[in-house]
């Protein structure tokens, strides 16, 4: 469903990755793993067209899409949920959700109830400015922004990176729902653990490029907890 | 006791004039950080159509021009982020270059089609006279131009916080990046802001034409004041804006009043300076975890 191939891009002169490619079947939870700084948080937004390809192609269900802008990638079905938690601040909660609602192609309001079922935690914070949510509650309501458009494929960027353990697990376990009722995700995630638990597939990036993939029996290997090791 | 009573309307309707130039500037510069020299040409544009419109329906043209003017100097900035701004965002210095060398333009093509003179507008003859209030008398134009500052703030309040367009915009302002991940078409929205910020000002033009004469640097008198409200109200803050114009409003008049037009000046920055130094960031910052 998503197909990445030979993909170049970086910040001004200096270039970040290096012919990356990978492909996310329907259904299929990917994780992508590396070290600090390897370039994960580059190659999502690459994908996502927030930064522009210098080379190589990305193709969603088919349709080549490279060259759109990030909104119309959204509209197409890719949801992102980009590192740290953000939020519109000055929103509230069910303004934060409305608003990404609102510019989605099917405008459901029923979208929301959805995401709520997935982040109960959330239901009570509705009418709450999101500025002042912790950072747990920041987060499970970044993923249900993502929601609420009914994305094909989830994209999210180390959704439990700095967050307090006991929402970890509560979205660990959202994560999991959503992929065994058949959404695809693609993840990146440093937890090793976590990976294991969820993923189907698993490629490994150092320095910009893919040097380890495969299935997440592989990942057990002496190997990649070398290729991980800081 | 008494002159200050017969300022207090003069002041008022400045302030609240500059409120309308100002929420225009705060929602393009705070959501594109476009610092739009050109905004005070909107604000002529708006009191020439005024002007225009007298010819046709005579006394009237005051409140037909409210609305009109509202789309003639919504279409300019529409047109002028579509055909230049939109090239140079996040190049500021190059953006304040450019619509400086726009304003002067817009103001040259004024001379030419209307001539340096200044021009009258006739107010309606129910705006003539006043309320007599405190045994002074409060004219119905200031207050007239009081009520459409108000009514403006209240319109665009409810198109921020009640509609969905609005709600876009908030979120376009607060996360760019953010909002385009999330789906939003933000140079749609960019535009939109722009339409409605460059119609505040022909707005505000036409409130002039009750305060005095229309020439082609009316905008020129207004733009730096509206600036400063901008800086100090907090970007892109509807409530900072309010504050601030009516603080600076105020506070320019009274100084002109008691002194001169160029003293008051120099306390107006002066206050300003000293206000910046205790609030960097205005009077209304984002304020949220996230930031802090
Ligand atoms: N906005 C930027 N401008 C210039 N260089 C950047 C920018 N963002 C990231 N980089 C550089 O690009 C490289 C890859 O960064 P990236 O954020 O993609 O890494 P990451 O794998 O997501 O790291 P982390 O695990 O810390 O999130 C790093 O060397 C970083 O310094
Ligand atoms: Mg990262």
């Amino acid at each position: 469903m998503l197909s990445v191939r030979g993909l170049e891009s970086g910040y001004g002169r200096a270039r970040v990755l290096f012919g990356v490619s990978l492909d996310v079947e329907p259904g299929q939870l990917v994780c992508v793993m590396g070290r600090n700084g390897v370039g994960k948080t580059t190659l999502l937004n690459t994908i996502m067209g927030v930064i522009p390809a210098t080379a190589g192609t990305v193709t969603f269900e088919g349709r080549d899409v490279t060259r759109l802008k990030p909104h119309e990638r959204v509209r197409l079905g890719m949801g992102y949920v980009p590192q740290g938690h953000e939020t519109f601040p000055q929103l509230s909660v069910l303004g934060n959700l409305l608003v990404t609602l609102e510019a989605s192609p099917h405008r459901d309001e029923s979208a929301i109830d959805e995401a709520l079922e997935i982040f109960p935690r959330l239901k009570p914070l509705l009418k709450r400015r999101a500025g002042f949510l912790s950072g747990g509650q920041q987060q499970q309501l970044a993923i249900a922004r993502a929601l609420v458009t009914r994305p094909k494929l989830l994209i999210l960027d180390e959704p439990t990176e700095g967050i307090q353990p006991s929402i970890i697990l509560e979205i660990e376990e959202a994560i999991e729902r959503l992929h065994t009722s058949g959404l695809a995700v693609l993840l990146v995630e440093q937890y090793v653990d976590l990976a294991l638990r969820m993923a189907d597939r698993f490629l490994i990036l150092d320095a910009g490029h893919v040097v380890h993939s495969g299935s997440a029996d592989e990942l057990r290997g002496e190997e990649v907890h070398r290729l991980l090791a800081v | 006791m008494q002159a200050f009573l017969n300022q207090l309307p003069v002041g008022l309707s400045i302030a609240a004039v500059l409120l309308l130039i100002a929420l225009g500037l705060t929602f393009t510069f705070g959501q594109m950080g476009v610092i739009n020299m050109a905004h005070g040409e909107f604000i002529m544009a708006g009191a020439y159509t005024a002007y225009l419109l007298q010819a046709v329906v005579g006394t009237a043209a005051v409140p037909v021009a409210l609305p009109v003017a509202f789309l003639v100097a919504g279409a300019m900035g529409w047109l002028l982020e579509r055909l230049a701004i939109r090239r140079f965002y996040g190049r500021p210095l190059d953006t304040l270059l450019l619509t400086w060398g726009v304003s002067l333009v817009l103001q040259q093509l004024a001379r030419d089609l209307f001539g340096a003179p200044n021009v009258q507008v006739v107010a309606p003859g129910w705006l003539s006279g006043g309320l007599p209030l405190f045994g002074t008398q409060i004219p119905y134009a200031r207050l007239f131009i009081l009520a459409l500052a108000v009514g403006c703030v209240l319109a665009i309040w409810a198109y921020l916080a009640r509609s969905s367009q609005g709600r876009r915009m908030q979120a376009v302002m607060q996360n760019r990046r953010l909002a385009a991940i999330g789906g939003i078409n933000t140079g749609r929205v960019d535009q939109l802001t722009f339409f409605i910020g460059s119609g505040l000002a022909g707005i505000a033009g036409v409130a002039l034409t009750l305060i005095g004469p229309v020439g082609p640097a009316l905008g020129t008198y207004y733009i730096v004041d509206a600036f400063l409200v901008v800086v100090c109200g907090g970007l892109g803050r509807l409530g900072g804006a309010v504050l601030a114009a009516f603080g600076l409003g105020l506070l320019s008049s009274y100084a002109e009043f008691w002194t001169n037009a160029s003293l008051a000046k120099v306390i107006v920055f002066a206050v300003i300076i000293a206000f910046l130094q205790i609030r960097p960031q205005g009077l209304f910052v984002l304020r949220s975890r996230a930031l802090t």
